[in-house]
Formats: structure tokens, C-alpha cells, sequence
């Protein structure tokens, strides 16, 4: 039943290929260039810049799980982080200070969740009751938020929030990046809910094949509701981060980002069509990716030639990857095992 | 009609595959001459498929030599198989769903052809000729996915042909079939063994095989156990064959005297699929519904589940109504439901036995959000004890698992919900004959247990063994009540054909 049983040996899986792989990428990047890699400064700088899109990736995840897929989760980040920002900029100013400022940034995290809690229940709507192929559906209603925070904003940045709000994306506690902590908490969360409860393992099962879940009477519109609120309010999560650390909020930051929490998704062992995927592979997928941004800015790669770098990462780790699912692949083939 | 032409087409000599240390297949020999039908039996397992894999080049073989028309095939290939007019027809036909009939007929030769452009007319006309071929009538222009089953075989068959095939491996031509098709394909066959095509039946449906084929190739765990004229084998002899031992069916017990009225449909009504039914169930009955294909009985058995909404009427169990067109809501009343096709609607094939079977229980191993692991494997793998699942490790893939288990596990998910009424569309349909027998002891134990179960099929020796009371249908209306026990097998074929 639990993972340990099902994955019959820690290095048959596809998580330890990562593990080693992110070893790998870390090492090469410490041996090429030690003392500015291995800096604290970098080793922090690192932390607080990965939690954004490694919430996303989260987001694909869940939604991966089933099969699905949502491409609206940066169009929800920056809507729900417009949201925020014109509460905090209306109702106070960078004047705002002690308990007035906190009770105004509560209210905007709670407008803000709202707003990724029904972004995700409108993509789950469409995807259930009305049966579109979540690829579609989630890249219109991205391409509604986005235009939603473009008319809210007219397109500009919204700035001036009360110094608290830097908190979220910029702070420590206990030497550790606040941002890090949101992402630590989110992904142990997300672990939990897939491993260890009935919906988690009805998540994967519905992944696996939706007409068996129909037919053994599982509740499938919502489960499906509830991974799209999910994804939905994870986006929202990150886009507070983003809101945070750039200090405004506007329609059409990380623009990059989608692409990047797909990537990381794939890249984590999460099967895109559906019934396989684990925290931990996506957690080692995001930090191969930093590993590897950081190292080739450190060693001054010229922008075009990391994308390049990046590119050849993904293809090689669906090869290593694709080559395990062959086993099922060819099974399910016309003939019958006899 | 048969007449044994001198030197055999295909000749098979000491044919052995190794798979990674299993012997899958040792020292079979098979010959078959131009203008004839073999049948070639065995369980799920027994090395049918792997002997077809290696005839249509798809495998090699470890040992062994195989010769068509005389000539020794060495490094056999697919290409070299269907240059020599070796053709197979898999069970799901593997044909293409949106093209249309006359498309599918035609493109395999107009490739082999080597024409660089495609004229649809040019295909009409080779369709229609293949058609003419073997006497059927379907029309060209028709979207292959509009079909029904029987026509699809009938275009694959075409399709062969038109690629001049003089042999054609069948593997479980009827499993899909009504008994009438059964006789119209075996028309086609008859036509076919005319005109000089071979033809290697494989199938675990023993009746039909013995009605056709000249000669009969049992094979068990790799071997020919047995080979002779179809004429000296009967069902139970050939069974016996099959799976090693005999295999008796008995007559299902009496219903309980208690008895009383469990579901109750009134006036279930489906425009395009079924209309007007009711039926009572009682508490221990087992009751068959059956019917030709396109007679409603797979949409009246999964309207009984809700995967289909009718239109009006009422579903009660135990007097209590059950909203329709709602799969969680029957579930709810305890009815359960058995898919017919266990591959893409009864298992997830991905997922392990464990899991195929506790997905139906999870809302009941839950506490404070979280899943009872322990409880829920425990109670789990008491089901698959229960019903005798053979396994290496439930945490295998179910896919790993034979027809007959598979179907074992989709029981035991249900059972593990103590279902009032449970629904078993095609209960055995894919399953071998040894399990066969069990699954039927299961289903008569159910009754016994005091479920409601209906059983609906167009296998019926299983209604007749299974049943105490089976309900026709025909064009959408329940046209018949037949007490089992007052009819014969063959007084049931007859009144469900006519």
C-alpha cells in the first residue's frame, strides 16, 4: 500500500535518478567554480529565488496527477497578487506601520487565496462539468485572469505597500528564508495529502485510468474541483512571493515561469498523463534547476546558452525516464500476455 | 467443402521460446494446409499467443523451424510474414476507427503497392470486390467507428484478404460475437476455406471452435497436449484437455424462502436503447438478462449503475429510491457494478492488485482525514485470499495478473463493500476455462449469501449455470421470462435468436 512497498528497490526509482542527478549538477557547479558557488551569499541568494516557481511546479504537479494539466497557474499568481496589491495600496500606504498594516496585509492574503481558490474552481468547473481537455481550458482561463489583472491595473505595476509586506518574500526566521519555509511547507503538505489520504490515492487512481474510477463510484467532479482549487490556491501562494520579492504587482511577471513549472514537473518523474508522480522527485527537479541556473550565472553563460543547457537537461532526464515506463508501455501492446 | 490438399502451407516443427528463463513454449509442431481451419485451444497462458507471435514474425524463436509452402524461413520477420500472406486479426482488429470501411479495406495493399497517391475510387472499387469476396454487404462510404463489432471483424477480415492473405490466424474471433453473428462469421469462414484461405482459430470459446474447425491443436503450458479431427472432441472433453482436469458446472441452489423483493425497476425507459423494463430481484436470486447485441442489455445494465441516465422510470432498493444516472449515489445503495470490459473500465492496470481492490474502500479507513494503511491492506488482502487470487506480491501491477484473476480482484473490490445488489456485466468474457468455473461458484455462493445479483451475458451455459431466472430482451423491451432449469441450451439459443 505505502510507497516503500510499491517502488520495489530505492534505486530502481526514478526519484533516486534525480537525487543523483541534482548530486551531480551541484557538484560539477561547486568543482567548476568553488569559491563563488559555495559562497554563503550565493547559497542564500539561491533559496529565496527558487520557492516562486517551485510552488508552480507544485501546482502542475497535483494537476499532472491527474492527468491534467494547468497552464493558468501564472496567469492566477499575478491576478491574485494584483488583488493584494490594490487592497494594500488603497486601504494603506508605505506609511502603514504595526498592528493597522498587519490586519490590511492579512486581509489582502485572504483576498488573495480567495481569488486562486476560485480561479482553480473555475478551471475545475470546466474541465469536469463541461468536459474540456484541461490543456485548453487552463490556457484560456490563463489568458482571462491575465487580462482581468491587465484591466485592473491598466497594465502598469502597483507599488507602495507597507514595509511588512516585505516580509514574505525577503525575510528570515531563524536564518532561514521566509520564502523557503512557505515552499517547505507547501510541498510537505502536498506529500502528505497524495501519500497518506483517501483523496491523495484517489487523485492517483483517477490519473490512472478515469473510467475504472467511474466505475468503482468514485466522486470524480470532485475530485477533480478540488485539484484545480488546490492548484488554483498554490498559484496564489506564489504569486504573494513574486508580490513580495519585486515589491509590485503586475499583470505579466514571470511570463517564463509557466513554461518552467512544467519543465520541473516532467522533470520530477510526475507522468503527464496521469497516475504517477512524487513530491520528492519535483522537490530534486527544482533544485537540479538551481543548481544549474546559478552555476552557468556564475560562470557569466550568456542567457540564450543557458535556455540551451536547460533544453538538453529536460530531454535527457524524459530519456532516462521514458525508458522505465517502456516496461508498461509495450505490455499494454495487441497481444495479450500468455 | 474440405478437401485436404497435399503438402501443408505452413508446417511448424519443434517450435521452442525461451522468455528470460520461462519456457513459454517447448517442441510444437503445427502443420496447416491451404483451404483449412485449426483451432488452437488453450488457457490463459498455455502459449497460444506466443506461438502466434512467433508464426506472424513478430518473435523469434528460440528452437525450432517453420516452413510456408515448403520453403524454410530463416531470420523470419513480420515483412516476410505478410509477404507469404500470413495474416493476424487481433482481438480489438486494430483497424482505423475514423477512416471509412473502404479506406480501411484498402490501404494495407494499396501500401503494399507501392502507389504513391491515394484514389478513393480506386479503393472503393478494391473494397468493394473483396466485399463481393465474401458475400457482405456494408456500406463503403460508412465511418468505421459507426459500425458494430460484428461488421468490424468483417472489415478486418476484408482487409486481410485484400492484401491476398492465404492464411488468417483469428485470435478470439467470437469473444465479441452473439451467437448469430457467430454463424454469420462462420458463413464467411466456410466461403473463405472455398476459395483456399487457411485459416488458425485461437480461442478459449469451446463450442463455436469445435463447430469449424477440421482439426483441433490443444495446447497446455507450453506443449501440445493433444491433436486430432474436431469431430472427436466435445466441450467437455476438449475442457478436460485445456485446463488438465475435469470441469463441472453445477446448477445453481434454490432461492431462499425468505425472499423478499431487494430492487425493484419500474418502467426504465431509454429512448434509442431500452424501453418500459421492470424486473423485481429478491434477496438470494441470481438473475440472468440476455439478449443479442444492440439489444440494450449493456446500457440496461449500466443504467442499473448510473453510468447511463435513462430518461424515466424508477430504480428502488429495498423500497427506498436510488437517483438515476449517478454511479456514487447507486453505490451508496450498495448496488455494485462489474464492468464488462475489465481492461479499460475495471482495473487500473498501472496501480497494484492492493490498490485495485481498496480503492473501493477508502472512506471507510479514513480517520481524521488520514488513510488506515494497515487496516486497509489487511482487509484488503483478506479479499483476495477469500477469492483465491493467485499473485506473487500484492503490490505487483495488476496488469501482471491472468484474465480470470483480474476479474477476481474487480470482485473483490466489490465485495469488500458488502453490496446489496451486484451487477456483473460479461462476468467471464477474456477468462479462462478453469476460472471460469470458479467465478461461477462465486456468483451462485453470492446468491447464497443472500446478494441480489444479475448476471447479464449472451454466454449461456453461464446463465444456465449461474441463474435461476433469466430475462430476453430484444430490440430495447424485455421479451421473455425463462425459468432456468425448464429450458435447454439450445431451446435458449433458439428463442433468442429467432
Amino acid at each position: 500500500m505505502s510507497g516503500s512497498r510499491t517502488e520495489a528497490r530505492l534505486t530502481e526509482a526514478p526519484e533516486f535518478r534525480l537525487a543523483v542527478i541534482a548530486v551531480l549538477v551541484f557538484s560539477l557547479m561547486a568543482a567548476l567554480s568553488p569559491d563563488r558557488f559555495l559562497s554563503p551569499q550565493n547559497l542564500t541568494s539561491m533559496a529565496f529565488q527558487f520557492p516562486e516557481f517551485a510552488i508552480l511546479a507544485l501546482a502542475m504537479t497535483v494537476t499532472m496527477m491527474t492527468g491534467g494539466i494547468d497552464l493558468s497557474v501564472v496567469g492566477v499568481a499575478n491576478l491574485s497578487a494584483v488583488v493584494a496589491a490594490i487592497i494594500l495600496t488603497a486601504f494603506a500606504d508605505p506609511e502603514t506601520t504595526g498592528g493597522l498594516a498587519f490586519i490590511w496585509l492579512a486581509l489582502a492574503l485572504l483576498a488573495s487565496l480567495t481569488v486562486g481558490a476560485t480561479a482553480g474552481l473555475l478551471n475545475g468547473i470546466l474541465v469536469s462539468r463541461f468536459g474540456l481537455p484541461p490543456i485548453l481550458a487552463t490556457l484560456g482561463s490563463g489568458l482571462v485572469f491575465t487580462g482581468l489583472a491587465v484591466a485592473m491595473t491598466g497594465g502598469s505595476a502597483v507599488m507602495g505597500f507597507p514595509d511588512i509586506v516585505f516580509v514574505i518574500g525577503n525575510a528570515r526566521i531563524l536564518l532561514v528564508p521566509v520564502p523557503l519555509i512557505l515552499f517547505a511547507i507547501l510541498a510537505a503538505g502536498l506529500h502528505v495529502l497524495l501519500t497518506r489520504t483517501g483523496f491523495g490515492l484517489r487523485i492517483t487512481m483517477y490519473g490512472a485510468n478515469p473510467l475504472a474510477a467511474l466505475c468503482a463510484a468514485i466522486d470524480i467532479d470532485r475530485i477533480l474541483l478540488r485539484v484545480y482549487v488546490i492548484a488554483g490556491m498554490f498559484s496564489s501562494v506564489a504569486g504573494m512571493i513574486i508580490m513580495s520579492r519585486a515589491n509590485s504587482a503586475k499583470a505579466d511577471y514571470g511570463s517564463s515561469y509557466l513554461l518552467l513549472a512544467v519543465l520541473i514537473a516532467v522533470l520530477g518523474g510526475v507522468n503527464p498523463y496521469g497516475g504517477y508522480g512524487r513530491v520528492v522527485g519535483v522537490v530534486l527537479a527544482v533544485l537540479s534547476m538551481q543548481f544549474l541556473s546559478s552555476g552557468l550565472n556564475m560562470l557569466q553563460v550568456s542567457n540564450f546558452a543557458r535556455e540551451l543547457i536547460w533544453g538538453g537537461l529536460l530531454i535527457f532526464v524524459m530519456v532516462v525516464n521514458t525508458t522505465n515506463w517502456a516496461g508498461f508501455r509495450t505490455r499494454r501492446g495487441p497481444f495479450k500476455s500468455s | 467443402m474440405d478437401q485436404p490438399q497435399t503438402g501443408a502451407f505452413v508446417e511448424m516443427k519443434g517450435v521452442t521460446k525461451h522468455y528470460a528463463g520461462v519456457t513459454a513454449l517447448e517442441g510444437v509442431d503445427l502443420t496447416v494446409a491451404a483451404g483449412e481451419a485449426v483451432c488452437l485451444a488453450g488457457e490463459n497462458g498455455s502459449g497460444k499467443s506466443t506461438l502466434i507471435k512467433i508464426l506472424s514474425g513478430v518473435e523469434p524463436a528460440s528452437a525450432g523451424e517453420i516452413r510456408i509452402g515448403g520453403k524454410t524461413m530463416s531470420r523470419f520477420s513480420p515483412r516476410m510474414a505478410t509477404a507469404a500472406g500470413l495474416m493476424v486479426i487481433f482481438q480489438d482488429f486494430s483497424l482505423f476507427p475514423n477512416l471509412t470501411v473502404a479506406e480501411n479495406i484498402a490501404f494495407a495493399g494499396e501500401l503494399a503497392g507501392r502507389r504513391r497517391f491515394f484514389s478513393a475510387r480506386s479503393a472503393r472499387a478494391a473494397a468493394r470486390s473483396v466485399l463481393d469476396r465474401v458475400g457482405v454487404d456494408i456500406p463503403l462510404r460508412a465511418r468505421l467507428e459507426t459500425l458494430p463489432v460484428a461488421h468490424k471483424q468483417i472489415v478486418a477480415i476484408c482487409r486481410a484478404l485484400a492484401c491476398e492473405a492465404r492464411l488468417i490466424i483469428m485470435d478470439e474471433p467470437t469473444a465479441s460475437l452473439t451467437e448469430r453473428e457467430v454463424r454469420a462469421l462462420l458463413g464467411i469462414i466456410r466461403l473463405l476455406k472455398e476459395q483456399g484461405v487457411a485459416v488458425v482459430f485461437v480461442s478459449h470459446k469451446l463450442a463455436e471452435v469445435l463447430e469449424v474447425s477440421e482439426r483441433v491443436v490443444v495446447l497446455r503450458n507450453g506443449r501440445k497436449v493433444v491433436e486430432g479431427p474436431a469431430g472427436t472432441f466435445d466441450t467437455a472433453s476438449l475442457a478436460m484437455h485445456m485446463t488438465g482436469r475435469e470441469v463441472r458446472d453445477a446448477a445453481p441452489g434454490p432461492v431462499p424462502d425468505s425472499g423478499d423483493t431487494l430492487l425493484r425497476v419500474e418502467a426504465l425507459d431509454k429512448p434509442g436503447s431500452f424501453r418500459n423494463v421492470s424486473f423485481d430481484l429478491s434477496a438470494g436470486e441470481v438473475l440472468g438478462i440476455t439478449g443479442l447485441l444492440g439489444s440494450g442489455r449493456t446500457s440496461l445494465a449500466k443504467s442499473l449503475f448510473g453510468l447511463v441516465a435513462p430518461e424515466s422510470g424508477r430504480i428502488a432498493v429495498s423500497g427506498a429510491d436510488v437517483p438515476l444516472g449517478d454511479p456514487v449515489a447507486a453505490s451508496e445503495a450498495r448496488i455494485g457494478y462489474v464492468p464488462e470490459d475489465r481492461l479499460t473500465e475495471g482495473l487500473f492496470l498501472t496501480q497494484s492488485i492492493l490498490r485495485n481492490v481498496a480503492v473501493g474502500r477508502l472512506g471507510d479507513h479514513e480517520r481524521g482525514g488520514f488513510l488506515q494503511h494497515r487496516a486497509l491492506a489487511a482487509e484488503a488482502s483478506g479479499w483476495l485470499r477469500r477469492l483465491k487470487v493467485k499473485a506473487p506480491s500484492v503490490a505487483a501491477p495488476v496488469q501482471s495478473l491472468s484474465g480470470g484473476n483480474q476479474q477476481r480482484v474487480v470482485l473483490a473490490r466489490w465485495m469488500a463493500r458488502a453490496p446489496r445488489v451486484l451487477v456483473l456485466n460479461g462476468p467471464s468474457v477474456g477468462v479462462d476455462v478453469g476460472s471460469k468455473a470458479d467465478i461461477h461458484d462465486i456468483i451462485r455462493d453470492l446468491g447464497a449469501r443472500g446478494l441480489g445479483v444479475i448476471v447479464i451475458s449472451d454466454d449461456l451455459p453461464e446463465l444456465l449455470a449461474t441463474c435461476h431466472r433469466i430475462l430476453v430482451m430484444k430490440g430495447g423491451r424485455m421479451v421473455e421470462e425463462i425459468g432456468a432449469g425448464s429450458v435447454t441450451e439450445d431451446e435458449l439459443a433458439h428463442r433468442l435468436a429467432s
